[in-house]
């Protein structure tokens, strides 16, 4: 994190001592760059023209928001009828699309907070994407809770605990649901806090390279007036640690209390001591995988091979290997758990997910969670860009299916077989998930275009200590 | 005020206390301050201001559109309407010859809800779902508004006129004049109809039934010399044998039956008998699902099955299954048994006849000098009279509240021979499909708007009176006939009264008495006549005309939507039927075995249509796979197929009628030959509330046993669900022991409901008469599709799983969780009415984020619409699942105003619940334990000054239960009959119901384990059947 000052006043004999610091890690940055080069390559986006696939990328996010907004607005018009809900199946999609953004939105915090109290110097290159992608994973994660609700407009601030004029009546304090609007608001005030700490020096880099008065005056204001001088840097520095300090309980924090939503229910198949640190894996799991889809994409688009290396897409497979056995082993666990409790409706509940009507989405979750990570234990792959992109994609499509079993497969089989009952899902039902990735996919390029992808100061002070600019 | 203090004055008058300054001495300013400024008057900047203001506002309120409210207040408050009070009158619901003795609450002049009449020695206070339901055809918006010629309105007045002038000008040319209707139970009708018949000597009155009864009325006319049906008493039987008469859903006199019937069944501490009851039946219907023992034949077997229980009597064994059990058992209980048929056909009811006189029933459990009069239709003579329209020797036809061109088989050659008729007159209150082919229509009241009476049974006799004025410009019937007949101002009230006086006097009523009664009862000296018929020759015509074929056709009734005259409700046609669980459709029923052989699948409703023909005449039909079909057999209903009923009604379904076949002279609803089928490739959903069809083996939901169990412990079939603790040294506890929460004291009240499932006959009566009282909307088919009817209170049916024989090799592989999914080829059937459980520990009420649905402290679970922000959390972790979403807006929403009427236009709106919410889109509802009644009921109690006595609030769902087998009641009172049926101890240390102990065995919480501790307890379902 530090910039020791000898770093960058190096002496002239010494540099070729320090390009080797450790010969048997392999370098973070590549391409033999600079601290010069690395503002340049960096800046090249923000300060250039938008390029013709970034305009692309932006036409097909739009269009997607457009179309998801349609369904939003339907959505509002018409009542949750439009969905493909029922009487035993109460949530299906919206709150499987809500645990699967939030679950996404757990790498950026966790590569942030975490690796950098761990002193992970290889989070450096990838943790603003991935925080920029936390905040935006939570935001549309954060359009569900709202969407479900039947009554929006009282939900907003009904769910609050604002004072109000109906004496005694106030939130229910007993209700996961509201522990979930607490948990995910203080996640993401912290993460964007968080974020926009790391993003002060890079703005302050632009700032003094602007050369046109509107630049200046944006990123002037953006950077508050940041001087660079060592005592801010120290400032900086304590304020990211204490705030590493505060997420990093909360990257635990928030999808345990998400899984509460189930674990504390009496519906078999939810009603499950184990779901918090099996939540937590597969939110880490399936983080992991969607910094990987974004950086992979990044990298390539915006040439910044030397930056995101091959070590560290190695890397955040291993982590992808370990989480992705643990959610496997949760996943048997549970199966164990089940019969042996001896509880009739549980062990129904279990053997249902496995072979009842719902078995492909079961079979789908299993292959894509449990088995395809495993292929992560070969080097050759780990390694491989291409087979990284398709696995890190495969990983998400198992843990939205992961959410949507637990949720469906529970809910259309309970305890009353007369109310077992079926769900389809309806074209909104697919249209407000798409809104929430034109959201995303939106957000995301508009801070790829105008904000700095990679934290610049950070990366330059690994620069001499992690690089190879000298061999 | 301390002396030492300094004081100042505001002047001398206060030094002075000079009484005008003390005056205003309190007030902000003692002086008077001039509105205006301005000592000259005028406006100050101040009015100024306020002004503006003003006229800003009025001026941008004016702009806004206010909604125009129709509630108009009384100018003159009616003596007796109070609002917010509700009135009720006893009444008489009629239609066609069903009737039953009803209370009709009125709250501001509208009557809102229909209950039986407990007073009537005949219904005792029960109705079934079709007279529940009637209420709402009253406000449907189909009716005639105005008196018709050629389609066109026209004036009472003119009609008359005309109407008079014609038939004056038939009757003076000896034209021939028929009255055509459908069984009348009015003595005071048929007066009219005799006068008017004295007018115009030339008129017949034809009289026909949509579910003919000839076979009975012919039979016992054969046996004993008159033709009329009997009384029959199930309560006295102790051992019943049904031959496809499904006498506790449709046949005869079901709201009657099902009570008597219930009074066998219901098992107490003091009697541990009941009866047993065989069927013998095609189409599995509500009285085979109850039944002890049902064996399935298919219709030309069953006649067959009558002779063989004939023979068996005598001594020859039958190799049909439980038919010699059923005579052994017939023989033994002698005297206090009954058998009955469905059928039509005089042999066969000769053959029953035979068998009960052979049995002695006849004065025990047959009332031979209580002829009942509920169906009075002469085949003969209407298929007569179709002759006579046909050849064109009618010249006036009068059909009285009758649709014979839709409801008889053949109603198309009716309507095609009416254009011969010179004069055709219906007075059918709304359109149906023969007030299409008639030229004058003459619009009936509904029987909620009219006067009449009604003689139900010998010596029974039950009024009826008017609970709204006209809603529209209709005129009852009688007025009508009497009008053409020449009598001016015809009154029928004064008609009536008068009628009556005389009789009442006689013994010892008053009118107003009677008619606040709304039933008496004469004397009856009818005589019982002998027994003697011709056993032998009705045997050998059974035998010649069953002949059978591979494939026979059962037509039947459904329980909610009957004959098809109450199509247009969309209470009964959202109501599922109790067996299929489907709504708004008819379908063939199919066996299992058949479809199999047809390579058909039912999955979910959905399923291929197919063609069936019967005898000439092709169909294109769903198919449900209905277990317990007849093999061989397949059943259809009638009431569907409307084609100008109304827009509920219209469309759905296909038409029975002309199926429909005769045997041995008389109709007959079994086609016993000349039926295929032929599966097309399309296919068809039908929309079913339950789709999963068995319990899967879980006693934790459905705990029975049979009676010889029960007699040697009343606690026998109880699931008792146990744990492991790790602090029990004795191994196991009672999961009701350990729990999170504190539990609840209920000072006060302590609410609960009782259900018994052995005496819960799946009617469905409960069902209609929650929708009615609690304004719940109708979803409509593709919404049943998707799963999201709203009814609060359903009836769950469940079938047995197939035994492992019955298993073919493909499913004796298959997983045991999967095996309980298929069910028996003649499964028995278990009903279990569930709604909201009102549990103590309330898995709703701790996720609800904002407390819109919490616990009261009468031990209710109650929802809060208004607060209510539809996370939909609490639907689903109710282990129940008894939570109703309303995914849309149902009320004034163009797209349900076909389908749920009572909520979509003014005149439906009419039979909503003033004391219940419309609920809004996008908040929960369930079963409120009707807490409007119980707030009623505490407020009445509250006014008289007196403590709630057990039985003054009454749910509306245990009101309406033909069988009593519902009983709502405090919990806390030890004296009210749920403490007493459910044995309730207090104890501070009960394990199970907090502080309350449940000491009856038969009592059970469904879904004991999780430890939800309901407020509705069930006892177990017993079985008069050997052990297995």
């Amino acid at each position: 994190m530090a910039i020791p000052v000898d770093d960058i006043l190096v002496k002239e004999e010494e540099k070729q001592n320090l390009s080797s610091v450790s010969v048997i890690r392999e370098p973070l940055v590549t391409g033999g760059k600079t601290v010069h080069d690395v503002t340049e390559d960096i800046c090249r986006q923000v300060e250039g023209k938008p390029t013709l696939s970034w305009m692309l990328g932006m036409a097909i996010s739009l269009g997607t928001l457009g179309i998801g907004a349609y369904c939003v607005f339907m959505l509002l018009w018409e009542g949750i009828g439009v969905w493909g809900l029922n009487k035993t199946v109460g949530w299906a999609w919206d709150i499987t699309n809500f645990v699967w953004w939030v679950g996404i939105g757990h790498a950026g915090t966790l590569i942030s907070a975490i690796l950098l109290l761990f002193r992970q110097k290889w989070r450096m290159s990838i943790n603003r994407a991935a925080e920029a992608m936390t905040i935006f994973a939570v935001i549309c994660a954060a359009m569900f809770p709202g969407l479900h609700m039947g009554r929006l407009w009282l939900g907003f601030y009904w769910a609050l605990p604002l004072p109000n004029t109906f004496g005694s009546l106030w939130v229910n304090f007993n209700s996961p649901l509201l522990w979930d609007v607490f948990a995910i608001s203080t996640y993401f005030t912290v993460s964007l806090v968080f974020w926009y700490i790391g993003l002060i020096p890079d703005f302050a880099s632009i700032r003094d390279r602007a050369k046109n008065s509107i630049s200046k005056a944006v990123y002037g204001a953006l950077s508050f007036g940041w001087d660079g001088a060592a005592k801010t840097w120290m400032r900086y520095e304590s304020v990211a640690l204490i705030l590493a300090g505060l997420a990093t309980p909360l990257v635990l924090s928030v999808h345990t209390i998400v899984s509460f939503d189930f674990a504390t229910s009496v519906i078999p198949g939810w009603h499950t001591t184990i779901f918090p640190p099996y939540f937590v894996a597969g939110a880490i799991f399936s983080g992991f995988a969607m910094v990987l889809t974004l950086m992979l994409i990044t990298r390539k688009t915006f040439k910044l091979e030397d930056y995101i290396t091959i070590n560290h897409i190695e890397l955040m497979n291993i982590v992808i290997i370990i989480t992705g056995s643990i959610v496997g082993i949760a996943y048997i666990t549970e199966f164990f758990i089940a019969w042996y409790s001896g509880v009739e409706a549980e062990q129904y509940a279990f053997l249902n997910r496995m072979t009842g009507p719902y078995w492909w989405a079961y079979w789908t979750m299993m292959t894509c969670n449990v088995i395809s990570p495993q292929l992560f234990w070969f080097k050759k792959i780990r390694t491989n860009i291409a087979a990284t992109f398709i696995l890190s994609i495969v990983v998400n499509i198992g843990m939205w299916f992961e959410r949507f079993v637990i949720i469906v497969t529970s809910l259309h089989r309970d305890y009353l077989p007369s109310s077992w009952a079926m769900f389809y899902p309806t074209v909104y039902d697919v249209g407000v998930y798409l809104f929430t990735f034109g959201l995303f996919g939106t957000a995301f390029l508009l801070f790829a275009k105008f904000f700095p992808v990679i934290n610049m100061a950070e990366v330059k002070s690994i620069i001499k200590t992690s690089s190879r600019q000298n061999s | 005020m301390s002396d030492k203090r300094k004081q100042y004055w505001k002047g001398v008058e206060q030094l002075t206390n000079d009484p005008a300054f003390v005056k205003n001495a309190e007030s902000e300013f003692p002086e008077f301050l001039p509105i205006s400024d301005n000592p000259e008057g005028g406006s100050s900047r101040r009015d100024f201001l306020k002004m503006m203001g003003f006229g800003i506002a009025a001026a941008s309120l004016a702009a806004c559109e206010a909604p125009v409210r129709k509630a108009i207040p009384y100018v003159n408050k009616p003596i007796d309407v109070d609002p917010g009070i509700p009135n009720y009158y006893a009444s008489t619901y009629i239609q066609g010859g069903d009737y039953s003795s009803i209370v009709v609450r009125t709250r501001e002049g509208r009557p809102i809800k229909i209950d039986g009449n407990a007073l009537s020695p005949l219904t005792k206070g029960c109705s079934n779902a079709q007279v529940e339901a009637s209420v709402l055809s009253l406000y449907d918006n189909e009716r005639l508004r105005n008196p018709k010629k050629g389609g066109k309105d026209i004036s009472w007045e003119v009609l008359d006129k005309e109407v008079s002038g014609k038939l004056k000008s038939i009757a003076a040319q000896g034209g021939q004049i028929r009255i055509v209707s459908n069984t009348v139970l009015s003595p005071s009708t048929n007066r009219v109809v005799e006068e008017f018949i004295t007018q115009y000597p030339t008129t017949k009155h034809i009289v026909y039934d949509t579910d003919s009864a000839e076979g009975m009325l012919a039979a016992n006319e054969q046996s004993f010399g008159v033709r009329m049906i009997p009384s029959y008493d199930f309560s006295k039987a102790d051992v019943i044998v049904g031959f496809g008469a499904d006498f506790l859903g449709t046949w005869i006199a079901p709201i009657q039956y099902a009570n008597q019937y219930t009074q066998t069944r219901k098992i107490t501490d003091t009697k541990k008998t009941m009866s047993r009851h065989y069927q013998f039946e095609g189409n599995l219907s509500l009285t085979g699902a109850n039944a002890d023992y049902r064996t399935p034949l298919k219709p030309s077997d069953e006649a067959k099955a009558v002779v063989a229980l004939y023979s068996a009597l005598n001594g020859k064994k039958s190799d049909i299954p439980n038919m010699n059990k059923a005579a052994a058992d017939l023989k033994k209980a002698a005297g206090k048994s009954l058998v009955v048929s469905g059928s039509n056909d005089p042999a066969v009811q000769v053959v029953i006849n035979a068998i009960n006189n052979k049995l002695g029933n006849y004065g025990k459990t047959i009332d031979l000098t209580t002829p009942v009069n509920y169906r009075q239709g002469k085949e003969k003579e209407y298929n007569a009279f179709l002759g006579e329209v046909k050849s064109g020797k009618v010249a006036a036809v009068i059909f009285y509240n009758c649709n014979p061109v839709y409801n008889t088989k053949t109603g198309t050659e009716l309507s095609k021979a009416l254009e011969k008729v010179s004069l055709t007159i219906s007075t059918s209150d709304r359109p149906d499909e023969t007030t299409k082919f008639v030229e004058y229509i003459a619009p009936d009241n509904h029987f909620l708007e009219s006067w009449g009476d009604a003689n139900p049974a010998e010596g029974h006799y039950s009024l009826m009176q008017p609970t709204i004025t006209n809603i529209f410009n209709t005129r009852q019937v009688q007025a009508s006939f009497m009008s053409w007949a020449g009598v001016a101002d015809f009154d029928y009230f004064t008609y009536l009264k008068e009628g009556w006086e005389g009789t009442l006097s006689g013994i010892g009523l008053i009118w107003d008495q009677a008619l606040h009664d709304g039933v008496f009862k004469l004397e009856n000296s009818t005589e019982a006549p002998e027994f003697s018929a011709d056993v032998n020759t009705a045997i050998n015509s059974i035998n010649k005309a069953y002949k059978g074929s591979d494939l026979e056709l059962s037509i039947y009734q459904k329980v909610g939507i009957g004959d098809g005259t109450q199509s247009n409700n969309p209470w009964l046609q959202e109501m599922p039927d109790p067996i299929t669980k489907a709504t708004w459709d008819n379908y063939l029923t199919v066996s299992q075995a058949w479809a199999n052989e047809k390579g058909i699948t039912f999955i979910e409703g959905k399923s291929n249509m197919v063609n069936l023909t019967v005898n000439g005449v092709m169909l294109k039909v769903p198919v449900v796979i209905q277990p317990g079909q007849a093999p061989g057999s397949i059943g259809l209903s009638v009431g569907y197929g409307r084609t100008s009923a109304g827009k509920v009604a219209d469309g759905r379904g296909i038409n029975a009628y002309p199926l429909l076949s005769s045997i041995n002279g008389t109709g007959s609803n079994a086609v016993i030959s000349g039926v295929s089928v032929e599966v097309l490739e399309e296919t068809y959903q039908v929309a079913q509330t339950q789709t999963q069809q068995t319990y899967m083996g879980r006693e934790t939901v459905i705990q029975e046993t049979v009676l010889s169990e029960y007699q040697k412990n009343p606690g026998a079939g109880r699931y008792h669900p146990h744990i492991s603790t790790w602090q029990e040294e004795s191994g196991e506890t009672h999961p009701g022991t350990l729990s999170l929460w504190k539990g609840h004291k209920y000072k006060n009240h302590h609410w609960g409901l009782a259900i018994d499932l052995n005496t819960c006959i799946g009617c469905s009566a409960c069902h209609v008469a929650c929708q009615a009282e609690n304004n719940i909307p109708v979803v409509g088919r593709e919404e049943v599709i998707n799963r999201r009817d709203m009814h609060w209170l359903r009836i769950d049916r469940y079938y047995s799983s197939a035994p492992d024989e019955e298993l073919s090799e493909d499913q004796q592989d298959m997983m045991d969780s999967r095996k309980l999914e298929l069910v028996a080829a003649n499964p028995e059937v278990t009903f279990q009415p569930m709604m909201c459980q009102h549990c103590n520990n309330a898995p709703c009420e701790t996720v609800c984020p904002v407390a819109a649905t919490t616990h009261s402290t009468e031990g209710l679970n109650q929802m809060t619409y208004n607060r209510c922000i539809g996370t939909r959390y609490c639907a689903n972790n109710c282990p129940y699942k008894v939570r109703r979403f309303n995914w849309f807006k149902y009320h004034d929403n163009s797209q349900f105003e076909n389908i749920n009427t009572a909520m979509n236009n003014d005149l439906g709106k009419m039979v909503l619940n003033p004391d219940v919410t419309v609920r809004s889109r996008g908040v929960m509802e369930k079963c409120s334990m009707c807490v409007q009644r119980i707030q009623d009921g505490k407020l009445r109690a509250k006014k008289a000054n007196r403590p709630l006595k057990d039985g003054d609030i009454q749910v509306a769902c245990a009101s309406s239960c033909p069988t009593e087998g519902m009983v709502f009641g405090d919990m806390n009172d030890p004296n009210s009959k749920i403490s007493k049926l459910l044995k309730i101890k207090d104890t501070e240390e009960a394990d199970y119901l907090i502080t309350k102990e449940i000491g009856e065995p038969r009592a059970y919480h469904v879904l004991e384990e999780i430890g939800v501790k309901p407020n509705v307890t069930y006892l177990t379902k017993i079985r008069n059947k050997d052990k297995a």
